[in-house]
């Protein structure tokens, strides 16, 4: 009997500390769930919201309007050259400093004594302040007095007017942004590369895998699945969010040949106040980012084996 | 055996011909920092400036541009960001991964949703509320919508997970509460993922343009790409040599800590970065 009494205590008490640490919990999380509901979750079920009005700032009155903004950003010219210069600027982007990354950190994987030299300087960009350097690529850029120019005609090449002309202004923008991604792929591919295990490397030598090309597409490439597959979608994410050295360098132009995305999510929004179309423009933002994820949990999962 | 140093020699070149591509930038701003405007005029090849400016162009800077109200802003926002963070992603993410917390699945729910959700997202409806309490221009609206990092949150719990129970044990029979716990055990023992969070958290704000633009006007709290941002568009983007001086101050301290704690910067990069 008394052994029964007692196991009932035991459960009771197992109880009441699975409650009290519940509670401790709560309390724990609770500063970050208000904050996570104050500036995100709340944010974006407004932005959501305003949507569907008519908003302006600085106008007390909105009224719905439906699905009005999305029908009306469908054929705006504006909206609709901001997505296509936002898709070849990223289509340009990530894959080069992808590419580059990898290839960057296959030759500094190999190398001895000057690995650690190498690898601080294609790392330097990603520690710079963007907009400092946007303005050094700026003169750089210079059409007239910019040493790339200068240097191009001394090999007797008429330089083009970098980010002055509409047709030029997208590729130098890409430059930048590949000369700013490479370093941090490069470290991620790095870090992938350090986790593969040596012996699967001799296994493959002995499996007959003799040239370098043999090894990297038999061990290498296949192992290095799961960091390849990171830096793929972080590549594409950070360049569909190229914001900073287009309003530092171009303020979308000339002629609106550089207008991206975010770009025309800010003039809309915080230069012309248009927040109820501007927050349609930023839904379609937000789909964007979520498609880019779900097709990144799709192939992981498919891909699962490697890990 | 001939094949290895070429093999070897081509490496080397390829990675140097890759260095001085990543490094010209670098090598033209701290040149022309040195030239007079005709030098700059005249002979934008020569890396040595004919005659040596520095000190004009840098006296320049710093007159027209509040160097050091950026600088100081600048570290008194991402300080504050990273406390901020820190001090609410901790306690949240070990009652997340230790506790019998009921609503741990939920709260992943919405962690991974959040990781989402970038400020450009969120910036329209933060900067209305902000404009409507009076906080636009001040530390405050720099700093708040930041204090929530769910990437923080994430990483810690990562950390956390795997940090044994016995640890925690010992501290619950020494009689210490859960704070005491996160305050005494966990926060030591989780020092490589705080400082890795710190070079990541640091990293972005201190580059961030976007919502300073939106919520400062004014010189007294912009950040340092805000105040460069405003000292380019007052020269209207001629004056080259003071520019670039301007370009390399606000650029040196970061540069200066990452030269300094490589490896750490490294570490810290591919960590946040891998798990993310």
């Amino acid at each position: 009997m008394s052994s029964v009494a007692l196991a009932g205590n035991v459960a009771s008490a197992a109880a009441l500390r699975a409650r009290s640490e519940d509670r401790t919990a709560w309390l724990l999380a609770a500063p970050a769930i208000v904050l996570l509901l104050l500036f995100v979750l709340l944010p974006v079920a407004a932005v959501i919201f305003l949507g569907f009005t008519d908003f302006e700032l600085g106008y007390g009155k909105f009224r719905f309007v439906g699905f009005e903004n999305y029908a009306h950003l469908l054929n705006d010219r504006t909206f609709r050259r901001s997505l296509w210069n936002t898709s070849v600027y990223t289509a340009i982007v990530a894959p080069v400093s992808i590419v580059l990354g990898l290839g960057v950190a296959l030759l500094i994987e190999g190398e001895g004594r000057a690995r650690g030299f190498f690898r601080t300087v294609y790392f330097l960009p990603v520690a710079s302040l963007i907009v400092a350097m946007a303005t050094v690529w700026q003169y750089i850029f210079h059409p007239t007095i910019g040493p790339l120019n200068a240097l191009l005609s001394l090999a007797g090449i008429p330089g083009p007017n970098w980010l002055g002309a509409s047709n030029t202004v997208l590729y130098s923008l890409s430059i930048i942004g590949i000369w700013q991604s490479v370093g941090f792929n490069m470290v991620l591919f790095l870090a992938g590369l350090t986790a593969i295990p040596r012996e699967l490397y001799a296994a493959a030598h002995v499996d007959g895998a003799k040239s370098a090309l043999d090894r990297f597409f038999l061990v290498t490439w296949p192992m290095l699945g799961p960091t390849t597959l990171f830096v793929v979608t972080i590549s594409i994410t950070n360049a569909v969010k190229v914001f900073e050295t287009v309003k530092m360098l171009t303020d979308g132009g000339p002629n609106k040949a550089s207008e991206v995305l975010l770009f025309t999510i800010y003039q809309e929004g915080f230069v012309y106040l248009r927040v109820g179309y501007a927050s349609a423009m930023t839904v379609v933002f937000l789909a964007i980012l979520v498609v880019l994820m779900l097709v990144q949990y799709r192939v992981l999962d498919r891909r699962v084996h490697y890990t | 055996m001939n094949s290895i140093p070429a093999g070897r020699i081509i490496r080397f070149a390829l990675l140097s011909l890759g260095a001085l591509m990543i490094l010209a930038p670098y090598i033209f701003m701290i040149s022309t920092a040195g030239k007079t405007q005709s030098d700059i005029f005249t002979s934008s090849l020569a890396l040595i400036p004919q005659h040596f400016y520095f000190a004009e162009n840098f006296a320049k800077a710093f007159a027209k541009v509040p160097m050091a109200t950026l600088l100081w802003n600048g570290v008194i926002v991402c300080g504050l960001i990273f406390f901020f963070q820190v001090v609410v992603a901790i306690p949240c993410a070990y009652a997340m991964a230790k506790l019998k917390f009921r609503a741990a699945r939920l709260m992943m729910v919405l962690v991974m949703l959040g990781l989402l959700v970038p400020i450009h997202a969120t910036a329209l409806p933060l900067y209305f509320a902000f404009d409507r309490m009076s906080l636009l221009n001040s530390y405050t609206s720099l700093v708040a919508p930041f204090t929530i990092s769910v990437f923080a949150i994430f990483m810690f719990l990562q950390f956390f997970r795997a940090m044994p129970d016995d640890l925690l044990h010992a501290a619950r029979l020494d009689g210490m509460s859960e704070l005491g716990i996160v305050a005494r055990v966990i926060v030591p023992n989780a020092w490589p993922a705080v400082t890795a969070f710190a070079i990541f958290s640091v990293v972005a704000h201190w580059n961030d343009l976007y919502w300073p633009l939106i919520v400062v006007s004014k010189q007294a709290y912009a950040t340092p790409p805000l105040g460069l941002m405003y000292f380019r568009a007052a020269e209207a983007g001629d004056d080259y040599g003071a520019l670039m001086a301007a370009a390399l101050i606000i650029t040196l301290p970061l540069v200066a800590a990452f030269l300094l704690a490589q490896k750490r910067f490294v570490e810290g990069i591919t960590m946040t970065g891998l798990k993310g």
